[in-house]
């Protein structure tokens, strides 16, 4: 038999049929649902007179445009407690399983997933949302989907999709101390840009990877999309194994240790062809931070920005770039103002996160002119960091830990970034406005957010990590 | 989804010669919280539309009386970041009907073709004729047919092939959607489930 890739594997098992010279059919496993993308699908069900089809293969969450305080209070805004309503009026009516404002298992779509276990290797995962891609840290084919797939979905469990072709990422060596994963991914997406993997499914693999936590790779696979690719999987190992045994409600399934053999066995095999492969180093690369207007615009924190060349094809979009947000080719970012400071996201909201950032800011203070959002990824993770006194840490250093929801990752809710300011962030876009209208977004680490959030400025997180 | 059947579309187009152009520019985040598919069209590209104060920015292309058209052409990666289809609502709702690129977003790729709105992928070299000329000349008149899958620039300048994949190309041109057909092999379906929990 010919060499098979871990993504050929899953994809090909769960092909219903492929449509001649189409798409294929492809058979969904977990559906998840949030308060944006969702409605007008429900609309559309509504329309045909049709039911959902698995609502038990199917979990909503209410995230995008939640407050990350007060939640025990209406939500203020009327279009976005409107979207929510709806949310929760639509999974009573189809018998969909909610966990909306305020419930224990509320969170960000791509934190609960896999903290619940709802996300598993093997699995075709979908959401009317990019970042689906973070549940192929544990192995499985999980992207974003449109609204009108959003309706397929719901009508039929299945979606129609060209297969994308593959490609292999694999990195070798060991991160350096104080560079973590975030920086890893936006090195990568540095190189490849904004586009690089346009058209393919990405597979991660590599020393540097099996080192990384679940959470460290769910970084990693979350900002596939950020190059262009539709996900990216990395094959389920020991970590893996031993993530998923630590939730009860998976551990104690009567199929626990059938699960656990099949998890075993999925993985490239040895000699499996890729479509495009690269190579990266661990060891070379420094913290990271965007400069840009694209998660492409990136780069390690003491360096300058480089300087535009007449074969930059995007010429145009360049300078826009650098005029929004008033940086110029040839400068250097180290130590430049921060206004603001924003933890959280479905990239580094979870648990590790908030313990880099803990870790760094113990002891010292907030800078006076920084305001800072702690946004936990989820209830689970705020009742975590509780649990764990981490709360207190940050409240000694100045910082206050929020209620979760994607907060100022996309601004839909309160937690915007006023125009003009500098807003050093752990999320995945830096577009124009994206943090709000006018708001200037530098991507970068928990750990380099945190040395941003005491001294005031872009500091490389190296210099304050003691031992 | 609109069931409007594509056929042949001549115009005349809005070139937007910048690269990279991402969802949350198409139509930015502040303006998702509404739960039906129309009116996303006067929210369309929002921010370089309108300044701070809400007038329009006149420097913007939409804004310029020269420009008007159903083809809206753009640099490479356009479409990308959010799988929101809110931006191909937006689009479509505004009168455009294609969008002309050397690349587009995936998701945004399979979105614009369950909304009607065909994604014509042209090479970077004509890409970049099309932009000049219709930076130039706003009346520059375009012919999509997409039975031929043709582009040309009218009345007879160059043409370029683009690529769709038949079964869409099949669904556009009669006004079919994947709900319909999926639901019509749920049979199929079925018999995938059954098959699987058994082996399993
Ligand atoms: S945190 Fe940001 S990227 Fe993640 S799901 Fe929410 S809005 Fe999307």
């Amino acid at each position: 038999m010919t060499p098979q890739t871990l993504f050929d594997k899953i994809w090909d098992s769960h092909v219903v049929r492929s449509v001649e010279k189409g798409p294929d059919v492809l058979y969904i496993d977990q559906h998840f649902i949030h308060e944006v993308t969702s409605p007008q699908a429900f609309n559309g069900l509504k329309e045909r007179g049709i039911p959902v089809f698995r609502p038990d293969k199917t979990l909503a969450t209410a995230d995008h445009n939640i407050p990350t305080k007060d939640q025990h209070l209406p939500i203020k805004d009327e279009l976005s407690r409107n979207q929510v309503e709806k949310l929760a009026e639509n999974c009573k009516k189809y018998g969909i399983e909610f966990f909306g404002l305020n419930h224990p298992k509320n969170g960000i779509v791509h934190v609960i997933g896999p903290e619940l276990g709802y996300t598993l290797p093997g699995m075709t995962i979908v959401c009317g949302d990019s970042h689906t891609s973070t549940h192929g840290a544990f192995g499985t084919i999980a992207f974003g989907i449109g609204t009108s797939e959003v309706e397929m979905v719901l009508a039929t469990q299945c979606v129609l999709q060209s297969k994308p072709k593959k490609m292999k990422i694999s990195v070798s060596g060991l991160l350096q101390k104080g560079v973590t994963s975030k920086d890893l991914i936006l090195h990568i997406i540095s190189q490849l840009s904004t586009n690089g993997a346009t058209g393919y499914f990405i597979e991660y693999s590599g020393s540097a990877l099996k080192a990384l936590s679940m959470e460290g790779r769910m970084t990693i696979c979350n900002m596939s999309i950020e190059m262009g690719a539709r996900g990216g999987l990395i094959a389920p190992d020991e970590t893996t194994i031993k993530y998923l045994s630590q939730i009860p409600s998976l551990s104690g399934r009567s199929d626990f240790n059938s699960l656990l053999k099949n998890w075993k066995e999925l993985k490239s095999d040895p000699g499996a062809v890729f479509d495009r492969e690269h190579e990266f180093h661990a060891n070379e690369i420094k913290p990271m931070i965007t400069y840009g207007t694209n998660p492409g615009m990136g780069m390690a924190v003491d360096a300058t920005i480089p300087l535009i060349t007449s074969k930059s094809a995007g010429i145009a979009s360049f300078i826009k770039s650098h005029e929004y947000m008033g940086f110029k080719p040839g400068m250097k970012i180290l130590g430049h103002r921060v206004d603001y400071v924003f933890l959280g996201s479905c990239t580094n909201g979870r648990i590790e996160d908030i313990r880099a950032f803990t870790q760094l800011v113990k002891g010292k203070k907030k800078a006076p002119d920084v305001t800072a959002l702690i946004v936990p990824g989820s209830k689970r993770v705020e009742q975590q960091a509780i649990n764990e006194g981490l709360d207190k840490i940050l409240k000694d250093a100045g910082f206050e830990l929020r209620q979760p929801g994607c907060s100022s990752c996309l601004a839909m809710n309160e937690d915007k970034i006023p125009a003009g300011k500098f807003s050093v962030s752990t999320s995945n876009r830096n577009f124009e406005g994206r943090q709000g209208p006018g708001a200037r977004t530098l991507l970068v680490s928990p750990l380099t957010a945190a040395a941003a959030a005491v001294t005031g400025k872009i500091t490389d997180p190296r210099d304050l990590l003691n031992d | 989804m609109p069931k409007v059947k594509f056929d042949i579309l001549e115009t005349t187009c809005v070139p937007l010669p910048l690269e990279n152009i991402d969802t949350d520019q198409i139509i930015p985040a502040r303006f998702l919280s509404a739960t039906s598919r129309e009116g996303f069209g006067d929210n369309l590209f929002r921010d370089w539309r309108y300044n701070k104060s809400g007038e329009k920015n006149s420097e913007f292309i939409l804004n310029d009386p020269r420009y008007s058209g159903k083809v809206l052409i753009t640099g490479k990666n356009f479409g990308c970041g959010s799988s929101r289809e809110h931006a191909v609502w937006a689009i479509y709702d505004y009168g455009f009907r294609a969008v002309v690129s050397s690349d587009l977003a995936d998701i945004f790729r399979n979105n614009s073709l369950n909304n009607g709105l065909l994604p014509v992928v042209v090479p970077a070299k004509f890409l970049k004729y099309l932009l000049d000329l219709t930076g130039k000349d706003p009346d520059t008149r375009v012919r999509i047919d997409l039975g031929k899958q043709l582009f040309s620039v009218m009345p007879a300048g160059e043409s370029v092939r683009f690529e769709i994949n038949q079964y869409k190309k099949e669904c556009l041109m009669k006004g079919l959607d994947d709900i319909d057909y999926l639901l019509s092999i749920m049979d199929l379906i079925k018999a995938y489930e059954f098959r699987n929990t058994l082996g399993k």
